[in-house]
């Protein structure tokens, strides 16, 4: 095939600060879900408020970036691949806004955590932490350079995640049992579990997006795909 | 005759084709058309079959050959000198371009509308009647009324000029000329009708008032148009074949090529990437 003559468009610019935009609202919302641990972790109540009370960028963006898409829908009515860049963006910022909003759960749960003498020793919590922080990473990472076995590694690394949720559900299960004073605490804890693992499952939609923009392959619920 | 002859034993389609899906017979099968004005190629080894009772939308840059194609399934390129076809192109099972074809039978059987809306200066009546009158197709003057008037109902006009029939067509708005074409192509009742930019001269609301006709005409045509509005295509066809320097690039579902397509060209064009 002979090369094609590509004619600059000002939609590709409108295109990539987007992009750009959702990376912005990607790194706060992962920024919050670092110190929201860190919080908890060592623990530091400057830490948690400022989790706490700084939800707001993250949801100014969120508006914003809908609009855009919205905007760019209504403006340019794109086709393939640009199509499926600006319904992909529409959900991964609803995904990211929820990432930013677990954020601020985990912070008000070691705000709770931090009233009471601490459970044990975190080790498995901020090893959760590390791996939904860099699946989040490497969902947008993805995202921005098309990157398909990247996409496929976010995927994968979700199985781990869920498993340390169970194992540490399990471990203060028996904490609980043992020491009823320590239920209050424990539970807070099964519920920082429970978020971090809830943005790994956003990072997982995000991963599952970059798959549907890349190759235009819908990846989510195998089988259930109409064939047509 | 000739063009009402059976099928075609036997029809393949290639595993893969996007129109296995459906069970019918295609309508129209080109298979390996080349097309000349004189020395200069300007289609290439065209093969693509066309499914009855659908609109099939031909879209490209300018010159990629969409209309020459579109042109060539009715034969009205031949009157162009020089021009030159080489392949087969089925009409229900039978070769347009035998020798034996009776040329206007065969633009009978496939109407055509174009870009210019171009009635007779004449009245609507006798625009719509023209064709029924030259094909000696009724046998009385009631008949050949019922048939404009069903013709002028098929094309959403009638309620608009069942008043004024017997005034001229020319005082008649652009988008209500080109129904008017549409009704004078339905009215020697063709079983396939190309349009080649039915709507690039009207204005939003005539261009949907035809869009909305051809999706009502689909289930008794088979329709093939030809359009440089991309949306155009995505709103009306049910495939979309994309044409570039002569070749046909891609045929498919057109949901598929305007979310999915399988080839890089046809992605760019799409996409405003070129074109």
């Amino acid at each position: 095939m002979e090369p094609v003559e590509r004619v600059p468009r000002h939609f590709q610019e409108e295109l990539e600060q987007l992009k750009t935009r959702l990376l912005e609202m990607g790194g706060l919302a992962e920024e919050n879900v670092r110190l929201a641990v860190q919080g908890l972790v060592e623990p530091d109540r400057a830490v948690i408020d400022r989790v706490l009370s700084g939800d707001e960028p993250v949801n100014r963006l969120h508006v914003e970036i809908d609009g855009r898409c919205f905007r760019l829908l209504a403006l340019f009515q794109p086709m393939a691949a640009d199509l499926r860049t600006i319904v992909a963006a529409v959900k991964i910022n609803t995904d990211l806004e929820r990432v930013g909003d677990l954020a601020v759960n985990i912070a008000q749960a070691a705000s709770r955590y931090s009233a009471h003498a601490p459970v044990k020793k975190l080790i498995d919590i901020p090893l959760m932490a590390e791996i939904a922080q860099n699946m989040l990473r490497d969902a947008l990472d993805a995202f921005v350079r098309h990157d398909l076995e990247l996409a496929q590694h976010v995927l994968d690394e979700d199985d781990r995640l869920d498993a340390l949720k169970t194992q540490i559900f399990r471990e203060l299960l028996t904490y609980m049992l043992q020491d009823p004073t320590k239920i209050e605490p424990a539970l807070d804890l099964i519920l920082v579990s429970r978020h971090l693992e809830r943005i790994g499952d956003h990072a997982t939609n995000v991963a599952e997006d970059v798959i549907f923009i890349v190759s235009a392959r819908d990846v989510r619920h195998p089988g259930t795909q109409d064939k047509t | 005759m000739l063009l009402t002859a059976t099928l075609a034993p036997s029809v393949t389609v290639a595993p893969g084709d996007p129109q296995t899906a459906h069970a019918q017979p295609p309508k129209i099968d080109v298979s390996g058309v080349n097309f000349y004005y004189g020395a200069h190629r300007v289609l290439q080894d065209i093969s693509l079959k066309i499914q009855p009772n659908q609109v099939t939308a031909f879209i490209g840059p300018s010159g990629c050959g969409k209309s020459t194609f579109l042109r060539s399934l009715n034969r009205m390129n031949d009157i162009i000198p020089g021009a030159r076809v080489e392949g087969t192109v089925l009409v229900d099972g039978v070769n347009i371009y035998a020798p034996s074809v009776d040329v206007v039978a065969l633009r009978r059987k496939v109407g055509m509308v174009f870009q210019k809306s171009n009635p007779f200066p004449k009245s609507i009546f006798e625009n719509v009647a023209y064709g029924l009158r030259i094909n000696r197709m009724t046998t009385s003057k009631e008949e050949m009324s019922g048939r404009v008037e069903a013709s002028l109902k098929s094309a959403a006009l009638w309620d608009e000029v069942k008043d004024r029939l017997h005034t001229s067509a020319l005082a008649l708005s652009g988008g209500q000329q080109q129904r008017l074409c549409i009704a004078r192509a339905l009215a020697i009742e063709p079983d396939i009708l190309l349009m080649d930019e039915p709507a690039s001269a009207l204005d939003p609301i005539a261009t949907q008032r035809i869009e909305e006709l051809i999706y009502q005409l689909k289930s008794r045509y088979t329709i093939v148009i030809v359009t440089h509005n991309m949306q155009q295509a995505a709103r009306v066809s049910n495939t979309t074949a994309f044409f570039w320097l002569g070749r046909l690039i891609e045929a498919d579902r057109t949901d598929k090529i305007f979310t999915a397509p399988s080839e890089k060209l046809t992605e760019d064009y799409v996409t405003g990437r070129f074109g």
